[in-house]
């Protein structure tokens, strides 16, 4: 049990996505406007990276990795003795297979939202298909397969990943809500000050690095 | 067809520059800042395999249905991806080793994803093929800004050449170690669109 903690910990603060390895970072900046969006899409990243990077690691260790691929010796369509399976390595697709995986999933999800949440559909416009290309869960799922977690274990990680990144989009969101109060020189309004806000955040949660769990 | 390729061209050097305004492709952009050579390769990189790709899905836009338009535009981008990593590896094995992941996770910027799902899916395959070049040319731009400061004032030198003698091999120049770490790439990004609206003011936002 202590072990999923430390995982899910170590996940959501001292290599959080946003802030520590600085993946998704365009979605990150783009949707950060007001705490409600943010929220909005914090749950949808949760959601998919809960999904993903279990479904992720199942494709992994049954398709992908060294001797994966042993079951098929075992079922007898191929004659023994021409090729054996288990020394087959098709780990270089990894990186195709889960783009087209992810893919594949958040066409899902735009549709339902479409259907039932019209609200946050609108709300996310042109940034849904761009979640496609958030790199934050293609890096989730290459930094699972590079730990070999085993299932349980990216369940965990996957939410952790998820939660920590829409922690720190809510931080962020959060305090660009306060900076419409304060008197910053118009040409660095909006974009401009929001980089120099991340950059901060992103020193202050080096300070995480140091922690041994 | 009412815009000219020159416009389309220029355009996202600085008046709609994909980082400093469309806020698209940061994430490469803080990541192999940190040497000049490194991002002159990858600049080199993302303008062919957006160029490419604006005029691959261009081309076939018409028979992408739009239920599954992610996926196939997915697909040009990280075919065209494989290409540039394998040229990278047989003629500039150096480089490419440093960059490591970075090629491979170009499928992953949004610059190329969005312009074609932005533009190359509404417009002609030429006049994608030249927002392709003109906005990872804006990429480029941003990149080789940050990257000049960042090499300059972290390691004393441009390109690998020694400008500033370091204090450690005898000279004077006593270098920023925080230019070498990731979050300044943010505040030398936030600096350079202070100076753009400065430059532009229509590009101001309205608080």
């Amino acid at each position: 049990m202590e072990h999923y903690i430390s995982i899910f910990l170590t996940a959501v603060f001292i290599e959080n996505l946003a802030l520590a390895f600085f993946l998704g970072m365009c979605t990150f900046l783009a949707i950060s406007k007001n705490v409600k969006t943010a929220l909005g899409l914090g749950v949808a990243v949760i959601v998919i990276e809960g999904i993903t990077i279990p479904a992720n690691q199942v494709i992994y260790s049954l398709l992908l990795k060294k001797g994966a691929l042993s079951w098929i010796n075992s079922i007898g369509i191929i004659p023994t003795g021409t090729l054996d399976f288990s020394t087959v390595d098709i780990s270089f697709l990894s990186i195709i297979i889960y783009i087209g995986l992810r893919s594949g999933l958040y066409q899902i999800l735009e549709m339902f939202l479409d259907k039932y949440v019209p609200v946050l559909y609108n709300a996310l416009g042109i940034f849904l298909p761009l979640i496609t290309v958030n790199c934050a869960i293609l890096g989730g799922s290459l930094f699972m397969s590079e730990r070999s977690y085993n299932f349980t274990e990216s369940v965990v990680y996957g939410l952790g990943c998820g939660i920590g990144w829409a922690l720190a989009l809510a931080a962020l969101a959060g305090i660009r809500e306060k900076l419409k109060y304060s008197d910053v020189p118009p040409p660095l309004r909006g974009l401009g000050i929001t980089f120099i806000t991340v950059g901060l955040m992103a020193l202050a949660f080096m300070s995480f690095g140091g922690i041994q769990l | 067809m009412s815009r000219k390729a020159s416009d389309v061209l220029v355009d996202p050097l600085v008046n709609n520059n994909p980082i400093a305004l469309q806020i698209l492709g940061i994430c490469s952009a803080l990541a192999v800042t940190s040497k000049m050579e490194t991002s002159l390769v990858m600049s080199l990189a993302v303008i062919a395999v957006t160029a490419c790709s604006n005029l691959a899905v261009s081309a076939i836009r018409n028979f992408i249905p739009s239920s599954i338009r992610i996926i196939v535009q997915m697909v040009v981008i990280a075919s065209l991806v494989i290409v540039v990593d394998q040229i990278l590896k047989a003629y500039l094995f150096d480089i490419s080793k440093q960059l490591s992941v970075f090629v491979g996770l170009i499928i992953t910027n949004c610059i190329v994803m969005g312009r074609a799902e932005g533009f190359a899916m509404k417009n002609g395959a030429g006049l994608s093929f030249f927002d392709g070049i003109g906005n990872g040319l804006g990429y480029g731009l941003v990149l080789m800004f940050v990257a000049f400061f960042r090499e300059l004032f972290g390691n004393g030198t441009l390109f690998g050449i020694e400008i500033f003698q370091l204090d450690r091999n005898g000279g004077w120049y006593n270098p920023n170690n925080l230019m070498l770490l990731p979050p300044s790439a943010f505040f030398l990004i936030g600096l350079m669109i202070w100076l753009i609206r400065v430059w532009k003011p229509e590009q101001i936002e309205e608080a």
